[in-house]
């Protein structure tokens, strides 16, 4: 069945955010693909869009000189916002008859909502949330995703077509080289005769501010955990983050006992990131916080309890109790 | 209304243990109930409590020893409960799993109204297997769920907790609800409900029961398959400093001069 050369090609699904942007997981997957699609001999990457009417023009733009050879769009009133009904039945339908060998999503919410009715839909297998992804000597794509809350890796196999896989956005970096060859754009047909949407969405509140973008960008990052105790260690924390210029993080725990937002928090179950300098205080370090900062550049760690976890990961540990450290830690930075 | 509840039982991931060969130990982990299905199972009863007329039903694949779990949760206030198990089940991925619960709850309660899952399961963290089950039964499904909010005009009437902020959303039935970590004081069983689980029948479900092939069951019905599994090994150098104050307060500003970082303030 592997050889079966009928379907080949990569497609990504190009997401739009809500200000309809198309979503930065999806130049992350499009260089990586691009890396795939070397190791395949060079096979078409693809996107698919889907966009309300008249409105393509506007994202032409965005696909340019980046190297993809032909974008699907769907455009149409009806696909202005996600619907989960609407939007499986066209990317089956695209399925169907481009037949791409490997189709990859962006495991943001909207991604992890899609991925599994379209993979159902073409009885096809699907591995969530992959750290990586890579072409074995069989020329199958190879995706490999923490489990049991990050402590094993796994890397999974598809027997089916098309292999399907989402990624969180910010694990893979983008590379903005550019590549020059015109991308086609192909229009297609909006099929969704005798389908009724079935969710209405009545409101949306925008509940994050761009502290979240801060924590996908930032080169430093500071993250607090149950170590902090109460609000007034996180407000000790924070004004530790804006003394050294670095965004502010919080661990599952310290989300639970709601000293932060969980717009903030970092880990499996919360956002990845990788700056260049981390520093976790009074963060214990299970693995399910671990998995999300662990790619950071350089891990400093300070908790009181030499034998917590985090310093088992962290390039440097501090042992020692951080409402001492932090308060003459900002003090001294400031005479300094 | 009729609804039927899909839980899991996992092993215990903050308790893992491993053997000399870089595997997962799995003999004598404890198992528990998937902490978002706590969750997923307060929604079905905080529904139960506001409205009349509500039937829940536990649907949970899995060893037989999962049956333990199931009575917890009857005592919580289900109503019944359902046990898919059968050897030819064994190594099911999300979608052979998502196939098999919609062919029992097809089976077992065709006139359903409402699933509730919970959004993720901590052992695999896939959040593939509500909306395979949707899929598999064509119905509509609300992932990231927060919280119920009322039920009005024969809609259910949700809000969803999204990476940039809260969509409130209607949807119609029957449909599937995939459910996260809520703000509440889970319910705690009581002698009653304790007393009256223990008398309930759990009813069993064989892959024959619920008319499912051999290939479509478990590994062989199963697209994916795990090629090599391999423990999460870091690559910081784990440098560990027990020092008086002052010197933890220098080491932290050296530290972090020499990275730059102080640099650009």
């Amino acid at each position: 069945m592997m050889s079966d050369k009928e379907y080949s090609g990569i497609l990504i699904y190009a997401q739009l955010t809500r200000e309809k942007y198309v979503h930065t997981v999806f130049f992350e997957l499009l260089d990586k693909a691009k890396e795939l699609s070397q190791k395949l001999g060079g096979v078409d990457v693809n996107a698919v869009i889907f966009t309300t009417t008249g409105l393509i023009e506007e994202y032409k733009e965005s696909f340019k000189n980046k190297g993809v050879n032909k974008v699907y769009y769907f455009e149409d009133e009806r696909l202005e916002e996600y619907s989960t009904e609407y939007y499986t039945k066209l990317v089956v339908d695209l399925v169907s008859v481009i037949k791409p060998e490997i189709l990859l999503l962006g495991a943001t919410n909207q991604g992890r909502d899609l991925a599994p009715r379209v993979a159902s839909s073409l009885a096809t297998g699907l591995t969530a949330d992959c750290i990586d992804l890579d072409i074995n000597e069989k020329g199958q794509l190879a995706a490999t995703r923490p489990t049991f809350g990050g402590q094993l890796m796994a890397t999974i196999l598809c027997k089916t077509y098309p292999q399907m896989a989402t990624v969180r956005p910010n694990v893979f970096k983008i590379n903005l080289e550019d590549d020059f060859f015109d991308t086609e754009f192909i229009s297609c047909p909006v099929n969704l005769e005798g389908m009724k949407k079935h969710v209405e969405i009545i409101e949306f509140k925008k509940t994050v501010d761009t502290i979240i973008n801060d924590l996908d960008s930032a080169e430093v990052i500071v993250t607090g955990g149950k170590g902090l105790k109460n609000e007034k260690g996180f407000e000790l924390l924070r004004r530790f983050a804006s003394s050294i210029g670095a965004a502010v993080g919080a661990t599952r725990g310290a989300v639970e006992m709601g000293l932060a937002p969980s717009a903030i928090q970092v880990g499996q179950t919360g956002k990845t990131v990788h700056p260049k300098v981390y520093i976790a205080c009074g963060v214990s370090g299970a693995i399910q916080h671990t998995v999300g900062m662990e790619s950071s550049e350089y891990i400093i760690a300070i908790n009181n309890d030499e034998n917590a976890p985090i310093f088992d990961i962290a390039d440097c540990g501090i042992v020692g109790d951080l409402f001492e450290i932090l308060p003459e830690f900002i003090n001294a930075n400031r005479k300094g | 209304m009729k609804i039927a509840l899909c839980i899991k039982q996992v092993p215990d991931t903050t308790d893992i243990k491993w053997t000399e060969n870089n595997t997962i130990q799995r003999e004598g982990v404890e198992s528990i109930i998937n902490p978002y299905d706590i969750y997923a199972t307060e929604l079905a009863l905080s529904i139960k409590s506001e409205i009349n007329d509500v039937h829940i039903t536990v649907f949970t694949m899995g060893p037989l020893q999962a049956e333990g779990m199931l009575r917890k949760v009857l005592a919580l206030g289900c109503d019944d409960a359902v046990l898919i198990s059968d050897k030819k089940f064994a190594g099911s991925d999300t979608y052979a799993t998502g196939l098999t619960l919609s062919r029992a709850i097809r089976t077992v309660l065709p006139d359903f109204d409402l699933i509730i899952c919970g959004q993720f399961a901590v052992d695999g963290d896939t959040a593939q297997t509500g909306p395979n089950i949707a899929n598999f039964l064509d119905i509509p499904q609300v992932t990231y769920v927060k919280n119920f909010e009322k039920i009005e005009n024969n809609k259910l009437f949700l809000t969803r907790e999204l990476e940039d902020g809260l969509e409130f959303v209607s949807v119609d039935f029957p449909a599937l609800v995939c459910v996260l970590q809520r703000d509440i004081d889970p319910h705690r069983a009581t002698i009653r409900g304790i007393m009256n689980a223990s008398k309930k029948q759990i009813k069993r479900c064989s892959i024959s029961d619920i008319c499912l092939s051999v290939e479509k069951a478990g590994i062989k019905g199963s697209p994916t398959y795990v090629s090599k599994a391999f423990r999460n090994v870091s690559s910081h150098n784990a440098e560990k400093f027990k020092l008086r104050k002052e010197d933890s307060v220098k080491l932290l500003m050296d530290k972090l001069n020499d990275l730059g970082v102080l640099n650009d303030v």
